[in-house]
C-alpha cells in the first residue's frame, strides 16, 4: 500500500444562497462526567456534503450525533455549547428534541429497517407518526422517496414485502428513503456504506451527489477515498492522549487533501496512522 | 494418560468420552444412571396416569373430555365442567395479568432508571415465590369479601346492564367464583409474564429504537411502533408461559372458586371447578373403581394441556431470540 | 434568545400540528406503564402486609410447639406441621439432589448426543408438570398401590419430583459458569477427568449448587397440592414416614377452610412462618449468587 494522497474530484465550489446550514459553537460532549469531544467549532454549509474524518475513537460519531440530539439518548450523556440550525440553537432550553430529529434526519451505519413493517410502511413510517392518513399522499410520497433513493425500480413490485427481506445495500437505501419522507432539512449519515459491499457503496455515494441538490448532507466516514470523492468540505478530527476528540482542521475538501495546513492532517491523509 | 500435548479441548472431550481412566468410566456411568432415573420418573409418571385412567377411557372414550355430566354415584364421568373452569379462570387471569405485566416490563426496560429497575423487578418476582396456598388464604379472606361486596355488585350494575357482555355478570355474587379465582390467578402469573417479557423487550436491538427516534418519534411512539412489534412473538410466548402456570394452579383456585359442579353457565359469578381443584377435592372419595380412574383421567387431561401449552410457549420464546422472520437486522 | 430558537424550530417542524396530541398520548402511556409497575409492587406489599398483620398475633410458644387440638379444648399449634415439613423436605432432598445435580453434571460435562437431548427434554417437561399432577402420580403409584396408605414418604417423594427440575436447571447454569480453562488446567496436570469434576469443578461451583438446592427446597416446601394427595396431613406429631404426615402448607389449607376463627388465625400465623423462611432464603441466595458471580468473573 503506497502512501499517496487520494485523488480529489474536481468540483466547482459555489456558496449557495438558499438551503439549510448548521453550525457548532464551542461544542463539547460528555458521557456522564467523561469528556468525549471538546470545543468544536464547525460549519456545515447548506446543500453541500461535509465529511467528518479521522481515526477510530476520534469522536466523529459522537459529534454527528449531537447534530440531531441523538447523543443525549444514552443515559447521562450531555452537551455544552451550541449547535445551530439556520441560526436557531437546537440545544436551547425549551427546544423539543423530537422536533429537531424531524428536521435533521439520520442514516445509520448498520441498515435498520423495521422488520415487522413492509417496504412501503417503512418509507411512510415517519409520515404516519405525524398523523398523515391520506392514502394518495402516502402513496405519492413513498414512490417519490423511493425514486430519490434510487430504489423504486427494484422494489416497486414488492412494496409489501418485509423491509428486512432486502439485500444490505437495498436496506440502506430504504432507510434513506424513509428519512427523506419526512422532508428533513439536513441529512446526517454515520458511516452509511461501511457495512455494505463495494457496488452498494458506490450507489450510496452517487445518491449523496444527487441528494445534495436538495439537502444539506453531513457524513462520517473512516474511508478517506470516499471523503475525497464525495464531499465538498472535510473536517478532520483527532483524539489526544487524553482520549478527548478535537477538531484539527476543516476546509474545502480539495485543500484538505492537496494542501493540509496541519501536520497531523497530512500524516493522516498520507496514511501514516489511522 | 493426559500429558502436556493433550490439553486442547478436542483432547479433553475425547478423554471424557473414552474414559481412559477406569474412574472416568464409573463416574460417567453414575451420571448416566442418575439422568436415566430422571427420564424414568417422567416415563413412569406418564405410564401410571395412562394405566390407571384406562378404565374411564374404555368406558367413555375421548368423549370423557367433553361430556358435561359428572355423577359419581351413577359412575358417569364427564370432564367438561372441569375443563371449562380451567379455561375460564385461566383466560380471566391472562386478560387481567397480561397488560399489567407487559406494561411493567416496558416500564422497567424503557423508563426506569437503571438503579431502580433491578430492585423493582426483584420485588415483583418475589410475588412468584409466595406459595399457592397462601394466595388461597389471602384470596379467601381478603379478596373474596371485597369481590362479593364491592367489585361484583359494581360490575353487575354497570357492565351487567349492557347487552351481550351483561351475561357475564349475572346472578348472585357470593364472592367465591370464576371471577375471584381468575383474579387471584392473575396476581400469581403476573411475575412470570413480566419477567419473560422484560427479557424479550430488553433484547430488542437499540438500532431499532434509534431508527424510529431519528424520524422524530416520541418515546412512546418508539415503543409502540418499533419495540413492541419486534418483540411481539416473544411477548406472546411469555403470555402463554403464564397460561401454562395458570392451568396447573391448585390451592389458590380451590380456595376461591367455590367448588361446585353446577350447570356450566357463562356468568363469571358462578362457582365452579377446575381440573386441578376437582382432583384436590375428590381424591379422597375416589376408592378404586371407575371414580378413581376418572380422577386420574382428570390428571392426565391436565398434564396434556399443560404440556402442549408449555411447548408452544417455549417455541415462541426461543424464536424471538433469533429475531423476527426473515430479518437480518 | 432561547424562546426564539424554540419557536423557529417549532414553526418549521410542526407543519402538521398534531404534536400536542402525540405528547398527550406519550405522557398518558408513560403514566400507565409506571402505574403497572407500581401495581405489581403494591400487590406484593399488600399481601405481605396482611400476612404479617394477621399472622404475627398467632405467634407464641404454644403455636410453635403444640400440635393441633380441638377448638375450645386448647389453643394448640402447628408444631407437627413444622416437623412434618422438615422431614418430608429431607426425603425430597435425598431424591432431588442426586438426580438434579447428576443430570445437570451429565448435561454440562458430556452434553452432546441423543441421550443428553432426552435428559434435557425430561427436565423441561417435569418442570412443566403441574404439582397436583405430580401428586396424583405418587398417589396412584405409591399410596394406592405400593404403600396402601397415605404416608410422609410419599409426600417426600412427590416433593422430590418437584425439586428435580429446579435443582437441575439452576445447577446447569452454575456449572456453565465454571470456566473451561479450569478443567483443562487440571487435565494438563494429569488429573483424571472424574477427579477433576469432583475436586475442582464441584467445589468451584459449590456456592451456586447450594443455592440451587436451597431455592428448590424453598419452592417445594411451599407446595401443598401434591402433599394433599400423598401425605394427607396429621393432627399429631408423627415421625413415622409410613404414616400420614402434616406439613405447613397442608395445615394452612386445613385451618383456612375450617369454620373456626381460632384456626383461621393460626393459618395466617403458619403463612407468616412460610413467608419469613422463603424471604430469608430469597435474599440470602440472591446475595450469594451475586457474590459468587463476582468471584468467578475475577
Amino acid at each position: 500500500m503506497t502512501l499517496t494522497k487520494p485523488v480529489v474530484s474536481e468540483r466547482v465550489n459555489i456558496m449557495p444562497v438558499d438551503g439549510h446550514s448548521m453550525e457548532t459553537r464551542n461544542l463539547s460532549a460528555y458521557y456522564g462526567s467523561k469528556l468525549a469531544i471538546e470545543n468544536v467549532n464547525l460549519v456545515i454549509p447548506a446543500k453541500r456534503v461535509t465529511a467528518l474524518i479521522g481515526p477510530s475513537g476520534c469522536g466523529k460519531s459522537t459529534l454527528i450525533r449531537t447534530f440531531n440530539r441523538m447523543h443525549e439518548v444514552v443515559r447521562g450523556a450531555r452537551v455544552t455549547g451550541e449547535v445551530l440550525l439556520d441560526g436557531d440553537n437546537i440545544y436551547a432550553p425549551d427546544v423539543d428534541p423530537v422536533k429537531v430529529r424531524r428536521l435533521v434526519g439520520m442514516v445509520f451505519q448498520k441498515p435498520n429497517p423495521f422488520p415487522m413493517m413492509s417496504v412501503y410502511d417503512n418509507v411512510v413510517a415517519g409520515l404516519k407518526l405525524e398523523g398523515v392518513r391520506d392514502k394518495r399522499l402516502l402513496d405519492e410520497t413513498a414512490e417519490r422517496c423511493l425514486k430519490q433513493a434510487a430504489l423504486w425500480d427494484e422494489v416497486k413490485d414488492k412494496l409489501h414485502a418485509s423491509g428486512a427481506a432486502l439485500s444490505g445495500g437495498q436496506q440502506q437505501r430504504l432507510c434513506i428513503a424513509r428519512t427523506l419522507a419526512v422532508e428533513p432539512e439536513v441529512i446526517l449519515m454515520d458511516e452509511p456504506a461501511s457495512a455494505l459491499d463495494p457496488i452498494s457503496t458506490l450507489k450510496i455515494e452517487d445518491l449523496m451527489q444527487e441528494l445534495r441538490e436538495r439537502y444539506t448532507i453531513c457524513i462520517v466516514t473512516h474511508n478517506m477515498q470516499q471523503a475525497a470523492r464525495v464531499s465538498d468540505f472535510t473536517a478532520f478530527m483527532l483524539a489526544g492522549e487524553d482520549r478527548v476528540g478535537r477538531l484539527v482542521e476543516y476546509g474545502p475538501t480539495k485543500s484538505i487533501f492537496t494542501n493540509p495546513k496541519d501536520q497531523r492532517t497530512e500524516d493522516y491523509i498520507t496514511g501514516r496512522f489511522g | 494418560m493426559a500429558t502436556m500435548e493433550e490439553t486442547t479441548s478436542t483432547a479433553s472431550s475425547l478423554l471424557r468420552r473414552r474414559g481412559i481412566n477406569p474412574g472416568d468410566r464409573v463416574f460417567r456411568g453414575v451420571m448416566i444412571a442418575l439422568s436415566g432415573l430422571v427420564i424414568l420418573i417422567l416415563v413412569l409418571l406418564t405410564y401410571q396416569l395412562l394405566h390407571d385412567s384406562l378404565p374411564v377411557w374404555q368406558a367413555e372414550g375421548l368423549s370423557f373430555i367433553w361430556s358435561s355430566t359428572w355423577d359419581p354415584p351413577k359412575d358417569v364421568y364427564g370432564a367438561l365442567p372441569f375443563v371449562y373452569g380451567t379455561l375460564v379462570t385461566s383466560l380471566i387471569a391472562l386478560i387481567l395479568a397480561a397488560p399489567v405485566a407487559i406494561g411493567a416490563a416496558v416500564f422497567l426496560v424503557e423508563y426506569a432508571p437503571p438503579q431502580f429497575a433491578g430492585p423493582i423487578a426483584f420485588m415483583v418476582e418475589l410475588l412468584a415465590a409466595i406459595p399457592s396456598v397462601i394466595f388461597g388464604l389471602w384470596g379467601l379472606y381478603v379478596m373474596a369479601p371485597v369481590m362479593r361486596s364491592v367489585v361484583e355488585p359494581f360490575l353487575k350494575n354497570s357492565a351487567g346492564k349492557l347487552p351481550v357482555v351483561g351475561g357475564l355478570f349475572l346472578g348472585p355474587s357470593l364472592g367465591r367464583d370464576y371471577l375471584t379465582a381468575g383474579t387471584i390467578l392473575a396476581i400469581m402469573i403476573l411475575p412470570t409474564v413480566m419477567a419473560v417479557s422484560r427479557e424479550i423487550v430488553r433484547s430488542v436491538p437499540d438500532t431499532q429504537r434509534e431508527g424510529m427516534l431519528s424520524l422524530g418519534a416520541t418515546r412512546w411512539e418508539v415503543i409502540q411502533n418499533a419495540v413492541l412489534p419486534y418483540a411481539r412473538t416473544g411477548i406472546i410466548g411469555a403470555i402463554i408461559l403464564g397460561l401454562g402456570r395458570a392451568l396447573g394452579e391448585t390451592m389458590a383456585v380451590t380456595m376461591t372458586i367455590g367448588n361446585s359442579s353446577r350447570q356450566i353457565s357463562p356468568s363469571l359469578f358462578t362457582p365452579g371447578y377446575t381440573l386441578a381443584s376437582g382432583i384436590a377435592n375428590q381424591f379422597n372419595e375416589a376408592g378404586t373403581g371407575l371414580y378413581f380412574g376418572a380422577i386420574v383421567g382428570l390428571a392426565l387431561t391436565l398434564l396434556v394441556i399443560a404440556f402442549l401449552t408449555n411447548l408452544v410457549a417455549r417455541i415462541l420464546v426461543k424464536r424471538t431470540a433469533s429475531g423476527p422472520v426473515g430479518a437480518t437486522v | 434568545m432561547a424562546t426564539i430558537a424554540a419557536e423557529g424550530l417549532l414553526a418549521k417542524s410542526n407543519n402538521r400540528g398534531n404534536l400536542r396530541r402525540r405528547y398527550f398520548v406519550d405522557r398518558l402511556l408513560g403514566a400507565l406503564v409506571t402505574l403497572a409497575a407500581a401495581l405489581g409492587v403494591a400487590l406484593l406489599a399488600i399481601i405481605i402486609a396482611y400476612i404479617v398483620i394477621k399472622g404475627l398475633p398467632a405467634w407464641n410458644l404454644e403455636f410453635f410447639i403444640g400440635h393441633t387440638e380441638p377448638v375450645g379444648v386448647a389453643q394448640g399449634g402447628v408444631g407437627q406441621a413444622i416437623v412434618g415439613s422438615l422431614l418430608m423436605l429431607a426425603v425430597a432432598c435425598v431424591l432431588g439432589i442426586p438426580l438434579g445435580i447428576g443430570a445437570a453434571l451429565y448435561l454440562s460435562e458430556y452434553g452432546r448426543g441423543a441421550f443428553a437431548e432426552v435428559t434435557q427434554f425430561a427436565i423441561e417437561t417435569i418442570a412443566g408438570v403441574p404439582s397436583i399432577v405430580a401428586g396424583a402420580f405418587i398417589w396412584a403409584f405409591l399410596v394406592k398401590t405400593i404403600l396402601g396408605s397415605y404416608a410422609g414418604l410419599a409426600g417426600g417423594v412427590a416433593l422430590g419430583i418437584i425439586m428435580i427440575p429446579i435443582v437441575a436447571r439452576t445447577a446447569q447454569e452454575v456449572l456453565r459458569l465454571v470456566p473451561d480453562s479450569l478443567r483443562e488446567a487440571s487435565l494438563a496436570l494429569g488429573i483424571p477427568y472424574w477427579k477433576t469434576v469432583i475436586y475442582i469443578v464441584l467445589p468451584t461451583a459449590r456456592a451456586g449448587l447450594v443455592t440451587a438446592v436451597v431455592l428448590a427446597a424453598a419452592r417445594a416446601g411451599g407446595e401443598s397440592a401434591p402433599l394433599l394427595l400423598t401425605s394427607l396431613g396429621n393432627d399429631f406429631y408423627n415421625f413415622d414416614l409410613l404414616k400420614p404426615m402434616s406439613a405447613l402448607p397442608l395445615i394452612i389449607y386445613k385451618y383456612a377452610l375450617s369454620p373456626y376463627e381460632e384456626w383461621h388465625q393460626q393459618a395466617w400465623g403458619a403463612a407468616l412462618v412460610l413467608i419469613v423462611v422463603i424471604g430469608i432464603v430469597s435474599l440470602v441466595t440472591r446475595w450469594s449468587v451475586n457474590r459468587s458471580a463476582r468471584r468467578l468473573r475475577g
